[in-house]
């Protein structure tokens, strides 16, 4: 499963600690979610490996200081997956454990849709779909005419492939050469309606995009690994042009019985159904863990069975 | 960038409470209360009966079927669906193109989302040409704690001033219900503001019909006028059954077309001598009040009117009971408010 990448490589360390950090805000997902009982908890899941890439590896933020002017933008274009966003602020610190149990509810900090009026760290106020791309691209050449050398990232979805208003944006970026552009479309094939793909398919996504001048990259958006290869390249890259990365993502990935369930947009998790989520979400961490071990150990005998030879 | 006041600024100084809030509901709650009369889906329903007879209707949504109760539809008649994906600008687009080749397509969203993002189609592709389009869009006004997104506080205002637009704002089921097939007979585009899943059935109790155009008294009362629509209807006549307690005679006067406005009607019962309100589940911003003072002012008729709406602000994210209490469309603050005037 892993890529080859010719610019980088990713110690076993660091690929642990975000897995690590992709966990607890799975965690953090599964307690803000059972407050209402119901919601985005499918995206959260699915996207929580792209989330801890950047909220624990590649983004540039300062929790005592949300609007730090050196800070990297990570718009949430999708507004509905406020609860992956919340769990991953709670991860990088910005928030206490403690506010997770707020969510959605009356005076909270963590509203249903993320909004950057509510919350601090969130960057726009999403909910209407399509939004994300054109700030972004104002916010990128605002910081090229600041001579900044922050980045900004923006979080999409396979749904927002179907507004104009994405590819407008997609062609300005290119045009202006706003190389401080990074957009990620979160690939898990599902929308309001149902399946992206038999619903109203954009297929085939990554040429749509490089026929727009952008760098494209697509990897499997539960392999960390993969994940942080991509994005440290994107960034790197000395190339006059935007960015995007798009994640293959699975829908309640970590939960088994929420990834074998009918895929919804909106979930419904009974009330007995919580702890055996975060007892199924222990296990596959406890497995995925398991294989890292052996992964490391091979690793190490091969490479002292090299030096032997 | 700033953070609302009330929502605090400082990281970590979250002041956490134990005591159990009240939590923002799912994006589309049902509006029908438990115990509580209600048909399920009567938008899909009567469109499943007009289908049956009149092969020219089709439907289309962007990628919100499943909540508009348009899905009933598309379940029955695959083949007269189509699914434009997240798209409000090509699915009204798609609509006009439908209705000029002779067909009479209802294209389903949120209101939020026709009004806002699609309004150039909607105005020059079909209300300038006339079509017979019928919008039929969910979440009007305070309907979802979702926040400013998708609440469509200002739709009416955004619509009113369109041409050939017909507007019609629904109380419940019955009014949906028996809507549907005088939309596909009105020959023009029209929009209707669309309660989904389990709606109340409030009108029928009272020997009501829904006629396009017009107003209807929906009960009298000798001591005070409530004009109204929506499901402040509901709420109104739920006020006027506490206000009749206290010996308060209360009037409701319905009126589920909000253009083209029923000004005979409307002038007919503010002629008399009483207390005059407006309660819409709209901002008090060129919606139901604005329609009814414009009457008056052309009239020359010096009568003080006061409206019960949404305040000209974005609304807060949160529960839909703290909510309708917090801008004063409950029936508790309606009652209030009408107690305040007397
Ligand atoms: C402009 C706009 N149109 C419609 C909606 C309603 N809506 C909310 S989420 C959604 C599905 C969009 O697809 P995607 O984000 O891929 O869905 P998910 O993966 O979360 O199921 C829709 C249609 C919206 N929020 N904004
Ligand atoms: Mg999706």
């Amino acid at each position: 499963m892993t890529t080859e990448f010719r610019h980088t490589t990713i110690s076993p360390e660091r690929i642990v600690r975000v897995r690590e950090a992709a966990f607890r805000i799975r965690q953090n997902a599964l307690v803000e979610a059972e407050v209402q009982g119901q919601g985005y908890i499918g995206q959260a899941l699915g996207f929580s490996d792209v989330l801890a890439a950047l909220y624990a590896d590649q983004l540039n933020l300062d929790p005592t200081d949300p609007e730090w002017e050196g800070r990297d933008r990570c718009l949430l274009s999708i507004g509905h997956y406020a609860l992956a966003i919340y769990a991953a602020l709670v991860e990088a610190k910005f928030f206490p454990q403690e506010e997770l149990k707020t969510y959605a509810t009356d005076g909270s900090r963590f509203p249903m849709s993320a909004m950057s009026t509510y919350t601090p760290g969130v960057e726009i106020s999403g909910g209407s779909l399509g939004h994300g791309l054109p700030i972004a691209n104002g916010m990128a050449m605002g910081l090229k005419r600041k001579n900044s050398t922050a980045t900004v990232y923006n979080l999409l979805s396979d749904g927002e492939l179907g507004e104009g208003s994405t590819w407008e944006a997609a062609a300005v970026a290119a045009h202006h050469e706003l190389s401080n552009i990074i957009a990620i479309v979160d690939f898990n094939d599902q929308q309001a309606d149902g399946k992206s793909t038999t619903m109203l398919s954009m297929e085939p996504i990554t040429e749509k995009w490089e026929s727009f001048g952008w760098e494209t990259r697509r990897c499997d958006g539960n392999d960390v690994e993969a994940v942080l290869a991509n994005l440290i390249e994107l960034r790197e890259l000395e190339a006059p042009r935007p960015r995007v990365l798009i994640v293959n993502t699975r829908l309640g990935k970590g939960v088994d019985f929420l990834e074998k369930r009918e895929k919804l947009h909106f979930m419904r998790v009974a009330e007995e159904e919580w702890s055996l989520a975060q007892k199924q979400l222990h296990n596959s961490f406890a497995d995925e863990s398991a294989e890292t071990d052996e992964l490391r150990e091979k690793e190490r005998s091969t490479t002292e069975d090299g030096g032997r030879a | 960038m700033s953070v609302k006041s009330e929502h605090g600024t400082a990281i970590g100084s979250a002041g956490v409470s134990t005591e159990k809030k009240l939590v923002s509901g799912a994006m589309s709650v049902d509006l029908a209360k438990e115990g509580q009369r209600a048909v399920q889906a009567p938008l899909g329903q009567a469109l499943l009966t007009a289908a049956d007879r009149d092969d020219r209707i089709v439907g289309l949504s962007a990628d919100l079927a499943k909540y508009t109760d348009l899905h009933v539809f598309r379940d029955a008649f695959p083949d007269r669906f189509y699914q434009i994906g997240m798209a409000e600008q090509a699915l009204l687009g798609a609509a006009a193109g439908l209705a000029m080749e002779g067909f009479v397509p209802f294209a389903s969203t949120y209101s939020v989302f026709a009004t806002r993002r699609a309004y150039d189609w909607l105005a020059l592709d079909i209300a300038e040409p006339n079509l017979n389009v019928n919008m039929v869009c969910a979440l009007p006004g305070l309907t979802t704690g979702y926040g400013p997104s998708h609440q469509a506080t200002e739709d009416i205002a955004i619509l009113r001033g369109l041409p050939n637009l017909t507007i019609v704002d629904p109380c419940d089921a019955t009014d949906i219900m028996q809507a549907v097939p005088q939309l596909i007979a009105h020959d023009g585009p029209t929009y209707t503001r669309i309660l989904r899943g389990r709606v109340p059935q409030v009108l029928d109790e009272y020997g009501y019909e829904f006629e396009l155009g017009k107003a209807k008294l929906i009960r009298d009362g000798a001591d005070v006028l409530i004009i109204s629509s929506g499901l402040m209807t509901e709420n109104a006549l739920e006020a006027a059954k506490v206000l009749q307690q206290d010996g308060v005679d209360v009037a409701v006067l319905h009126s589920p077309t909000l253009k083209p406005f029923d000004s005979e009607m409307v002038l007919k019962e503010v002629a008399r001598d009483r207390l005059i309100l407006t309660a819409e589940n709209h901002t008090v911003i060129g919606g139901l009040f604005d329609s009814v003072a414009h009457e008056l002012a052309l009239e020359g008729v010096t009568k003080q009117v006061t409206p019960i709406g949404l305040p000209d602000e974005f609304l807060d994210a949160g529960a839909l009971p703290t909510l309708y209490d917090r801008y004063g469309l409950s029936v508790a603050k309606i009652v209030e408010t009408v107690r305040g005037r007397m």
